[in-house]
């Protein structure tokens, strides 16, 4: 069907990489040489942060997951500014910039103003790597996915610079949670991501998802134990609610953010749901096929494919968030180092042997299929089994109440001689 | 001017003798290890330097050496914070001028 | 290497890593310092992709700035009462005039020589270093992963107290 074939024309309005290509050539030819770069890189911001990242924060970060959460919770969510409660995210931010920015007398003054800062710097970078389309990638480096996990470990060192600017010992207990959490999700995170990288042998994002188009398979059927531990783990290094130790409200105040006020704050609110945002983009790219749909990506335009999915990616997000109730640090720390780490090590070895498999008996590619299959009964043994190694027993739970003494346990007798009821 | 390998072994010498400076002068053992880094740092940029421009054994013997460097770093960082911190647990500080207990 | 966005990199990348490694070396403030040190770790990345190294500039970022330098940040916060300042010792003066010296004739060496310089500047790609590190190098890449081995458990060893020993089943 070479009718269908995204072409190179300007006019291909199904990728928009060719527009703006064929607009940066104009403009070289105008322009005094080197100009272009710095047209390139500004255009690169505005078509991916400005275009794409900034109403997808307000609408599907602050509104939507509001909205959501709300229902989940059985509530309505805001209603009230605009037609459905739209313009909230906007009343938000207006009422924001209006606050006054406190900043407490023994408080490191430059730190705290640089944090928010230097928070906002690394979330623009991730979407340079992140392929909208065949042409929409602004730097298809060979080595995308180290990238992507390099820049997405700064904004953790701005967490700590900001707990510890305030000299305020909740702010501080904050910045510690978020780097010791860090460190230890960190670990299975990129043992996970070696595991696919394994499989596709590349290391750039585009040629992933070129790589799944032409096995004609998502990693994430390849990959299932690679998926799970990169959605706990990006959860929990995003601070979002299950996991959101560092900023747990009933524990410590509000963490590293306990001392800022108006738009410092909103700098860490918006830009910690940019994060998540260019998480689900980095997982939708790895694991669901990026901007392909067998074959669907011809008729439709592939950014659109691609938002769809970054949207419903990060629906997991907000659907975890709005159910599961907040982890302790502990259990946290515990499952990171019990449970990830090790599920992690046995997903590398079921994948190294099976790559190994694959190139020494020059096998054909539909083996991948074969692959996914194992893989997925694989994953679902290995979660199950090592839970129950741990002391997991679902049998064990109670399906309806009981007594304590029906349940075994101690019941003390009170004065009177008789037992309590 | 466009940077050639003189360059780029001059930043690196500035950065070791930095670093070598920061190693010997600081009291704080935290301050003596980022020294340290530092040092290790600037070795890597004139071994990636000569792997660059060099000729002899390749680009790629200059990058796996590199690639060790990193590695031991890394697994030195580890244990002298942990050494610092356990001298820290004996004696409440980890300024390398008060840690003299072996003096007469 | 010619162009004018490699001129004007490396000469952006060595002002911020020079300023960022002299406030390591001045800043009073233990914190301030680490944070400088990181900065300097940055603009390193940034020299390793103007060397065409791309890979190792990313493993610098992960390993230096998401590793290395948080290790140094936690070091700093389990250490709070031994003072966060960055003084230097009475061997400041010594050491400075030492590497001022160690300085001057290495710059001596770097700009007497003659270096043999290749007109075909060469490339590495993240696959070849990778198979080079499991061919050539798989002796010394076997002993570096002992090496991490080793030193994961000393620090675990060091660091732990004597409450966590006693709470060890024997």
């Amino acid at each position: 069907m070479p009718a269908f074939l995204i072409t190179n024309n300007w006019y291909d309005f199904r990728d928009l990489g060719n527009l703006s290509g064929k607009l940066l050539d104009l403009l070289d030819d105008a322009l005094p040489f080197g100009v272009v770069y710095v047209i390139a890189a500004l255009l690169g911001f505005v078509a991916s942060f400005v275009i794409f990242v900034l109403p997808s924060q307000l609408f599907v970060g602050v509104y939507g997951e509001r909205k959501l959460i709300g229902r989940i919770q059985s509530r309505y969510g805001p209603n009230r500014v605009g037609p459905f409660g739209l313009l909230q995210p906007i009343a938000d931010a207006i009422k924001l910039m209006q606050k006054e920015a406190l900043t407490p007398t023994s408080a490191d003054r430059a730190l705290m103003y640089l944090a928010p800062i230097v928070f906002v710097a690394p979330c623009v970078l991730l979407f340079a790597v992140i392929p909208f389309g065949p042409n929409m990638v602004f730097a298809d480096i060979p080595v995308a996915i180290v990238y992507f996990l390099a820049v997405s470990s700064i904004p953790v060192l701005t967490t700590f610079m900001a707990g510890w600017s305030h000299n305020n010992k909740y702010s501080l207990f904050g910045a510690m949670r978020v780097v010791a959490m860090t460190i230890s999700y960190e670990l299975p995170l990129v043992l996970g991501m070696l595991g696919v990288v394994l499989f596709t042998a590349t290391l750039g994002l585009q040629s992933t998802v070129l790589w799944q188009k032409e096995m004609d398979i998502w990693l994430v059927f390849l990959q299932p134990l690679a998926f799970a531990i990169f959605f706990l783990g990006a959860s929990a290094e995003l601070n979002r609610t299950p996991t959101d130790i560092a900023e747990a409200e009933s524990e410590i105040v509000a963490g590293y953010l306990t001392e800022y006020s108006g738009m410092k704050w909103g700098l860490f609110y918006g830009m910690d749901i940019g994060y998540a945002i260019a998480a689900a983009a980095f997982g939708v790219t790895v694991f669901l096929g990026g901007w392909t749909f067998f074959g669907l990506e011809k008729w439709v335009p592939p950014w659109l494919i691609f938002i769809g999915k970054t949207y419903l990616f990060y629906f997991l997000f907000i659907w975890t968030r709005g159910t599961l109730p907040r982890l302790r640090i502990d259990q946290l720390m515990t499952f990171a180092w019990k449970f990830m780490l090790p599920i992690a090590l046995l997903n590398l070895v079921i994948v190294a042997t099976e790559r190994m498999f694959w190139v020494e008996e020059k096998a054909d590619d539909s083996i991948v299929y074969a692959f996914a299959l194992i893989n997925i009964i694989a994953a679902a043994a290995a979660i199950y089994g090592w839970s129950r190694a741990l002391g997991y027993r679902p049998e064990n739970t109670p399906q309806k109440a009981r007594l304590v003494s029906e349940a075994g346990g101690f019941v003390p007798v009170d004065a009177h001689g008789e037992g309590s009821k | 001017m466009t940077p050639g390998l003189e360059h780029f072994l001059t930043v690196g010498a500035i950065l070791f003798c930095l670093g070598l400076t920061i190693a010997l002068s600081k009291r704080n053992a935290i301050g003596v290890l980022m020294g340290i880094e530092i040092m290790l740092n600037a070795v890597n940029l004139t071994l990636l330097s000569f792997a660059r421009f060099g000729v002899g054994h390749g680009p790629v013997a200059g990058q796996a050496f590199v690639v060790f460097i990193i590695t031991v770093a890394a697994a030195e960082a580890a244990v002298a914070l942990a050494l610092a911190v356990s001298v820290y647990r004996n004696r409440d500080t980890i300024d390398v001028d008060k840690l003299n207990l072996l003096r007469s | 290497m010619d162009g004018f966005g490699v001129t004007f990199a490396f000469w952006v990348l060595t002002g911020v890593t020079l300023v960022a490694a002299l406030g390591v070396l001045l800043s009073r403030n233990l914190l301030h310092a680490v944070l400088f040190l990181i900065l300097t770790f940055v603009g390193m990345a940034g020299y390793f992709v103007l060397l065409s190294a791309d890979f190792l500039g990313m493993a610098q970022v992960l390993i230096y700035v998401g590793a290395i330098a948080v290790l140094v940040l936690f070091a700093v916060l389990l250490t709070p009462r031994a003072g966060r300042d960055n003084g230097e010792t009475r061997m400041f003066l010594p050491a400075l005039l030492l590497c001022g010296t160690l300085l001057a004739v290495i710059l001596f060496v770097i700009t007497d020589t003659n270096w043999a310089v290749s007109e075909e500047p060469a490339t590495v790609s993240a696959a070849g270093l990778g198979e080079a590190l499991l061919s050539r190098w798989v002796l010394p890449f076997e002993l570096a992963s002992v090496l991490l081995t080793v030193a994961l458990v000393g620090s675990i060893m060091l660091v732990r107290s004597r409450e966590e020993e006693a709470e060890d089943p024997r």
